[in-house]
């Protein structure tokens, strides 16, 4: 249905020609589901925009052929393309919100479509897009015509998305990391919703992904791409259980799932022993009926509704939920950047919510409490190399100067694994690893006692995403620093903590050690998200003879 | 669409202390004005006794508490106090010469808005061509050329070398009567009349002084909309529209323009207020009988009547503006009804 051949792309960039996809073969049956996973840079987005041809500017299709159906999407001229985008092959995105005009109806966003494709007409165009917001299962259709996209959360905003593209019963169907953003459970009841309606309908569909277990529960087929190439190509199954590149190796070994070490994420020759932490049976951090409540609108916002929970000397603690959850409120009152309304937090047994946020950064126990923050990238002063971000606290708290800096720098610089040659460098001339490494330099630079890790690893590839996690690991052992690690990735707070919080509302609805609440959940939250992660196949334990 | 309504009602009810604000503001500085306009007043061969008795008889000797409350009790009644130098009252030199400004700044603001716009828009869809280049001088030169000389430049052009362009002293040749005072607004008065002679004359008197304002504001509008566009079409939405295969014409103005016009509106209102300011100099080039024209004529003599009647129109139109924009983002945002508290 869909061949595309020795497809190459390359963007006319300020310093010369940048090739994005270099000579990709594959093609797509009728009926059939494909995954193209790979990292960020890989050129899996653009071989999709290349083939739709709505590639940004500069961009252009150097060589090779696309073929839709017997049509030449290479050569065809501009309006044959446009009658075939949105009815014969459409496109969902990521970030949905910003995919759907923001100052449109939503219902006349679809009608758009229809109407583009004379699909409809003035008359019947509304009861038809009621329609197809009745087909991606949306609750009172008739209301949500007429609703704009920042009135519709990510999932719904998902939805209208998929709507729009489906309105003309098109026969391809692209998704572009179409869950990427959205909550783990959001993620699950779209990706249903989209492979029910390509079998309902019978389309083709290329599904684009980073996430390789997300791809193996819904596709066919997985092809795999770095570098603008295809490292690797076949069925989930046989690419999980027997790798053949390299790449892809790295690739699976990295992809968090059941029965896996925060060891077994990395490539086999960087599994060195993990050194053990030890937790103790004292607390560190008590927090006894934490409330927090803002002054909404329309009345009282209950952010945090009383939540207590311990952390030992040494311990890691998982604190995981959806957005809106009130995992980050918390957080932020923790580490003292928000006031709580009630409630206490005990440090070491003493106090620490008395002390008012705007008075904390000067109390001597802002050095024993630091954070990670969730962006590497914007969390960072992008006027500021990376030895001025990590001599910041040094400066400001420590009182460090002159050559005992430089040297303590560079000292945590070895800790977190950056080259030393790196520290000059500014935030946009760093890889999303560095940057993490250098924030987590920033935080550990003052050994705090106890560490915020909020959502770290979101951001980053995921085999960046091992690497920082087990250099997390490796720094709790050697520092004796107590986590709170929150996350909204239960497989991922599993390898690293001891212990669960799962958070719901504003409230604790489960916690527990780790493994027990993993293995046998009791609340029904806490069930729903375990089986709302993507399942991939699990590592086939082979028997040494 | 209540909440909208809401909103919309909120941002009126706060324009009032804003006018309030206006008041009191407008009465201080005029009264913090160096020059005793009770000695202007009284005439050159006064003596003491008579400047303290036009002091008294302009109610200048009372507490300035008391005065406020005069000038606010005559402001309800409409009463704007007499300018001393034209001897009428200040409220019919207003009403005379406000329209001639507005009529000239709203006609350089429409010219500029029919070229700026569309200019703005082509330089966006096409980066890099010709048009993006003759966009890009247009916009240096009428930031960097002062309204006074694109004025006299023009002048000596058109009127001087070629002729084509009436002598540019006021509104109105002498040749024609003026027409009747309702709105104050030549073009409209002429129109309504019937006359097409009036009209067409007012209309060559309008065009040098207007085209002159408008390459003033050009500039801003041009660089705005041009730039707005760019985000507009780079946007993730825009995508979208591509990939279900939109018309261009649909992409370019159902989405990308109707996203872009937000900046571009705040943007006008700037340039609104820019260009009165910039009148005063354009009006004493062309010897338009308008409102700048009318303060710094008053404001030299310390006519504190006058000035203070200008301020307090300005500062009110000026208010009015800024409702009206934002009424207008209310209406083509739908996310402002949200968020407003």
């Amino acid at each position: 249905m869909l061949t595309i051949k020795d497809l190459a792309v390359s963007f006319q960039a300020r310093r010369g020609q940048v090739d994005a996809v270099k000579g990709i073969t594959f093609d797509l049956g009728k009926g059939e589901t494909l995954g193209i996973v790979g990292e960020s840079g890989s050129g899996k987005s653009v071989t999709s925009y290349a083939l739709m041809r709505i590639l940004d500017a500069g961009g252009k299709i150097k060589a090779g052929d696309v073929t839709y159906s017997g049509v030449d999407l290479r050569n065809a001229t501009e309006s044959e393309m446009k009658d075939i985008r949105g009815s014969e092959i459409s496109m969902i995105f990521q970030n949905p919100r910003a995919a759907l005009n923001p100052i449109r109806k939503v219902g006349h966003q679809i009608e758009d479509v229809l109407r583009r494709h004379a699909k409809a007409t003035n008359q019947n165009a509304r009861q038809k897009a009621i329609e197809a917001l009745k087909a991606v299962k949306i609750r009172d259709p008739e209301q949500r015509y007429e609703a704009y996209p920042f009135e519709l959360s990510g999932g719904m905003c998902q939805r209208i998305v998929i709507a729009i593209a489906l309105a003309c019963d098109p026969r391809l169907l692209i998704a572009d990391e179409p869950t990427t953003g959205l909550d783990i459970t959001t993620q699950k009841s779209v990706m249903d919703l989209v492979s029910d309606l390509i079998r309902d309908r019978g389309m083709s569909a290329i599904l684009i992904t980073h996430d390789l277990g997300l791809a193996a529960q819904y596709c066919d087929r997985i092809i795999v791409m770095k570098d603008g190439k295809i490292v690797e190509a076949g069925d989930p199954l046989s690419l999980f259980h027997n790798p053949q590149h390299p790449y892809t190796r790295k690739l699976v070994d990295a992809t968090p799932r059941e029965g896996e070490t925060i060891r077994s994420l990395l490539p086999e020759d960087m599994r060195v022993p993990l050194l053990p932490h030890k937790i103790e049976d004292e607390p560190l951090l008590q927090v006894i009926n934490l409330t927090k409540t803002y002054q909404g609108k329309t009345g009282p916002v209950h952010a945090v509704k009383g939540i207590s929970f311990d952390v030992k000397k040494g311990q890691s603690v998982g604190l995981v939920g959806e957005s809106g959850c009130g995992k980050s409120t918390t957080s932020e009152m923790l580490v003292r950047l928000l006031d709580p309304t009630k409630g206490e937090i005990l440090f070491n047994g003493e106090s620490i919510s008395d002390i008012p946020a705007q008075k904390f950064g000067k109390s001597a126990l802002r050095r024993d409490i630091q954070m990670v923050f969730q962006d590497a990238t914007d969390s960072l002063n992008p006027r500021h190399t990376a030895r001025q971000t990590i001599a910041d606290p040094l400066q400001r708290l420590g009182g460090l100067s002159g050559v005992a800096l430089g040297a303590r720098i560079e000292e945590l610089a070895t800790l977190v694994g950056l080259p030393h040659s790196l520290l000059d460098r500014f935030p946009h001339q760093l890889s999303g690893g560095q940057k993490a490494r250098v924030g987590i330099a920033r935080a550990v630079a003052l050994e705090p006692k106890f560490l915020i890790l909020d959502e770290p690893t979101a951001a980053l590839d995921v085999s960046i995403q091992a690497i920082v996690l087990n250099l997390l690991a490796d720094l709790r052992a050697k520092l004796g620093i107590s986590y709170l690690f929150v996350s909204h990735d239960l497989h991922v707070v599993r390898l690293l903590c001891d212990h669960v919080i799962v958070m719901r509302g504003g409230q604790i609805v489960e916690q527990g050690p780790a493994d027990d609440v993993m293995t046998n959940p009791k609340d029904p939250y806490t069930k729903e998200l375990l089986s709302a992660a993507p399942k991939p196949p699990l590592r086939r334990v082979v028997t040494q003879p | 669409m209540p909440s909208r309504l809401k909103a919309s009602l909120m941002r009126i009810a706060q324009a009032i202390p804003v006018v309030v604000g206006v008041v009191i503001i407008s009465f201080l500085l005029t009264r913090a004005l160096p020059g005793d306009p009770a000695v202007y007043f009284a005439g050159a061969s006064a003596d003491e006794a008579s400047i303290a008795e036009v002091r008294e008889s302009l109610g200048l000797d009372k507490p300035l508490i008391q005065q406020f409350f005069l000038y606010t009790g005559d402001l309800l009644q409409g009463n704007l106090g007499n300018s001393l130098s034209s001897g009428q009252p200040v409220l019919t030199d207003l009403a005379k010469r406000l329209p001639a400004s507005l009529e000239l700044t709203l006609t350089a603001l429409i010219l500029s808005c029919a070229i700026a716009i569309p200019l703005g828009v082509l330089a966006a869809t096409r980066p890099g061509s010709m048009i993006d280049h003759i966009c890009r001088v247009l916009v240096t030169a009428g930031v960097s050329l002062p309204t006074f000389f694109t004025g006299i430049v023009l002048i000596y052009v058109f009127y001087y070398l070629l002729g084509w362009a009436p002598s540019p002293l006021g509104r109105l040749d002498f040749i024609y009567i003026s027409p009747d005072q309702v709105t104050g607004f030549y073009l409209i008065e002429a129109a309504l009349a019937g006359d097409f002679e009036p009209w067409l004359g007012a209309v060559k008197q309008l065009i040098l002084p207007a085209t002159t304002l408008a390459l003033f504001t050009l500039a801003p509008l041009a660089r705005m909309t041009r730039a707005a566009m760019l985000t507009a079409l780079g946007s993730d939405f825009i995508r979208t529209a591509r990939a279900a295969g939109l018309s261009d014409g649909k992409i370019l103005y159902g989405y990308a323009f109707r996203n872009a016009i937000l900046p571009v509106i705040t943007t006008l209102g700037m340039v609104f207020s820019f260009s009165l300011g910039a009148n005063v100099l354009v009006e004493k080039v062309f010897a338009w009988p308008g409102i700048g024209s009318y303060a710094v004529e008053a404001l030299v003599v310390s006519d504190y009547a006058a000035v203070q009647g200008f301020v307090l129109a300005m500062a009110l139109l000026f208010v009015a503006l800024n409702l009206v924009i934002d009424l207008a983002y209310t209406l083509i945002d739908p996310r402002i009804g949200f968020d407003a508290r």
